[in-house]
């Protein structure tokens, strides 16, 4: 299967990708650009990350078969353990891997934006072991849905500003963060936490996050001796998707992005932007968005705060464009249903945006057993910051829990 | 010759700099756009920038911000501001949109460029637009004879300066790193980046992002072609919104008479 090499030198993704952003950032991104070309090629800077992935993070993560979920569906069901990375999730393959970055580039103000605050926590994280002063950008209602995480990340020496403008949510979140690096350029590098944003970024980010599939491949061929049949992974913004599947995309492996459907693709309250939105332009790159007739961002909804954004990676968008991945999406119910079916199962229990992507495969059993599937699950967090959120939302202690399950 | 660039000309000849205010379609309301854009006019506007409004404007401060989505929140759509500007174009001074790329995007750049045209208006400005990426607007602009107004930055590098030479109309110099919105003083390095700027590109430059009052135009009037002012003038509207009309009137003649007693450089 012969693809492309993509982004091209203007960051572009076939249509997708750019560089939408103020002038006045367009030379710290062209900075960036150069110096993250030359630390990818420095052998020094690629040692220094996969000591740090090693030993303080914990990678490998480890690839095992979910022996009774794939008793319970009839076909092999592997799951790529990203949730026992420190700090939880696979947000830190990224941030460690910028903040190594900003430290090369003599950046000694760190900012991010966040959703559920996993990639705030592992910003904040970062920038703690290399010493720099991290601050974040978290919308309102998502520092009432996340009141964990925010003190998690003060815990670790961070600021926490809660963004009250338009949604309240991931993507004013990164808007303010947009409007803090235009004004602070000079010193602070911006660390983006999924594969959006103005080039390098997608590019960036997907190569830091790579680190999940280069490692699912070697252990699948390792477990089986040849490749899965699939690939399944959640998809908001689109780094654990993209870092698991790029080094699979010359396979002949079927590539499953599952998005949030919310309440249902067709009430509107959903974040599926490339089942459910129209190409245009938000937060530095050309990709799907959610929007009305004359482009505004309408508001994403999900049970999960890290898919509840209305934006894609542009490399996303390119491999829907081009056929190489599917784009599924599951609704919250699906997903809660999951959330509890797995931690019954295999006793893990996933963060609410990996059970997007077990329950996709949950709701596809009867067609992957037929093809004989082997499906590697990416598990790209645990789901420690959401029992709070599912407690409530299912009647608290009063015992009483809706129907919820399938 | 632009109809933007002899804006400054004529200006020049009267030993002035040209005065650019900034309003956003639908705030207060979009019914109340053709009087606002009527006193303006009567103060003395030379250009009129009006604001197209957009849900995530990200290189705006919070005045404009509180703008846009009160706009939004009361229904304004770029197709009734195109149908509002048509009726005043003819009785205006030159009027250029401003509003980020989405919108036009989705709206369809060919389509919006001779949308636009057709509606009377000389130029477009685009923050989020840089010029590296602008080729596809650009080309479709000029062909309707819209302008498409070059930024510039106090981070901009050689390159995107000469990249812009060949640019209609006039430069938009960012007076700051930042957002829009009113600073205290006007930042030490927009003389020295006017002047950057003018001795590579052969157009007026008009100075924005942050101009406050009467003394910071004068300020920069003393090097820059042209004074644009958005939040200071949207936040007057904002204090009294009932009477936005008098409002507006009175915060740009106030900088227009201070504009009119300095003489720029030639």
């Amino acid at each position: 299967m012969l693809t492309t090499r993509v982004p091209d030198r203007y960051g572009r993704f076939g249509p997708f990708g750019g560089r939408y952003i103020p002038e006045t950032l367009m030379p710290a991104v062209e900075e960036l650009a150069e110096a993250y070309q030359e630390a990818r090629r420095d052998p020094h800077f690629q040692q220094e990350l996969k000591a740090w992935l090693k030993d303080y993070v914990g990678r490998p993560t480890p690839l095992r078969r979910a022996d009774r979920m794939s008793q319970a569906l009839g076909f092999d069901v592997f799951l790529k353990r990203e949730d026992l990375n420190h700090t939880g999730a696979h947000k830190i393959n990224n941030t460690i891997g910028q903040v190594l970055l900003a430290r090369r580039m003599g950046k000694t103000r760190i900012i991010a934006e966040t959703g559920a605050g996993q990639h705030g926590v592992a910003t904040a994280t970062a920038a703690a072991l290399f010493g720099l002063k991290a601050e974040i950008y978290m919308g309102a209602e998502d520092v009432q849905r996340q009141a964990l995480n925010v003190y998690r990340m003060k815990l670790l020496g961070a600021e926490v500003h809660p963004v009250t403008s338009g949604t309240q949510t991931l993507k004013d979140a990164t808007n303010e963060a947009i409007r803090d690096w235009v004004t602070n350029v000079r010193t602070t590098f911006y660390v983006i936490g999924s594969v959006v944003g103005p080039h390098p970024y997608p590019m960036m980010v997907r190569d830091f996050q790579s680190v999940i599939g280069r490692e699912a491949r070697s252990q699948i061929l390792r477990i089986l001796g040849h490749l899965p049949s699939h690939i399944v992974a959640c998809v908001g913004g689109g780094s654990n998707s993209m870092g698991i599947f790029y080094p699979f995309r010359q396979d002949p492996v079927a590539l499953v992005g599952v998005e949030a459907a919310g309440e249902g693709l067709d009430t509107g309250r959903h974040a599926a932007s490339i089942q459910g939105g129209q190409q245009g332009i938000l937060h530095g790159s050309l990709s799907y968005l959610l929007q009305d007739e004359d482009g505004q961002i309408r508001p994403a909804h999900s049970i999960s705060a890290g898919l509840d954004y209305p934006g894609v990676g542009p490399e996303h968008a390119y491999l829907h464009y081009t056929g190489r991945a599917t784009y599924v999406a599951v609704t919250d119910q699906e997903a809660l249903a999951a959330f509890h079916q797995l931690a019954e199962w295999e006793g893990i229990i996933p963060a609410l945006e990996s059970a997007h992507a077990v329950a996709w495969v949950m709701r596809e059993a009867n067609r992957l057993r037929e093809a004989r599937a082997e499906v590697i699950i990416n598990l790209s967090g645990r789901g420690d910051k959401d029992v709070d959120q599912v407690f409530r939302m299912e009647g608290g202690d009063t015992g009483e829990r809706a129907d919820i399950r399938i | 010759m632009n109809a933007l660039t002899s804006v400054f000309d004529k200006a020049r000849e009267k030993g002035r700099a040209a005065l650019i205010p900034y309003v956003t379609a639908g705030y207060p309301t979009l019914a109340r756009l053709p009087g606002i854009v009527a006193a303006l006019t009567e103060a003395g506007a030379d250009i009129i920038e009006i604001g197209i409004p957009f849900s995530d404007p990200l290189a705006d401060g919070p005045v404009l911000q509180r703008a846009a989505t009160e706009a939004l929140a009361q229904g304004t759509r770029v197709s009734a501001i195109l149908e509002t500007v048509r009726e005043l174009a003819p009785i205006s001074p030159p009027l250029v949109f401003l509003t980020y790329i989405n919108p036009v995007f989705r709206y369809g750049v060919a389509r919006f460029s001779r949308d636009a045209r057709d509606a009377g208006m000389a130029g477009l400005i685009i923050p989020d637009l840089p010029w590296a990426e602008g080729q596809d607007l650009r080309l479709a602009a000029e062909a309707s004879g819209l302008a498409v107004i070059p930024l510039v930055a106090p981070t901009s590098t050689d390159r995107h300066l000469q990249s812009i030479r060949t640019a209609k109309g006039f430069v938009y110099g960012v007076s700051v790193t930042g957002v829009t919105g009113m600073r205290e003083a006007v930042d030490t390095g927009v003389r020295a980046l006017v002047e950057r700027v003018k001795r590579v590109v052969p157009l007026p430059v008009a100075v924005g992002f942050g101009i406050a009052n009467a003394a910071q135009a004068r300020e920069v009037a003393r090097y820059a072609d042209g004074v644009i002012v958005g939040s200071a003038l949207v936040k007057a509207i904002m204090d009294d919104p009932a009477h936005a009309e008098e409002q507006a009137y009175a915060f740009v003649k106030d900088l227009k008479s201070g504009l009119s007693q300095v003489r720029t450089k030639a």
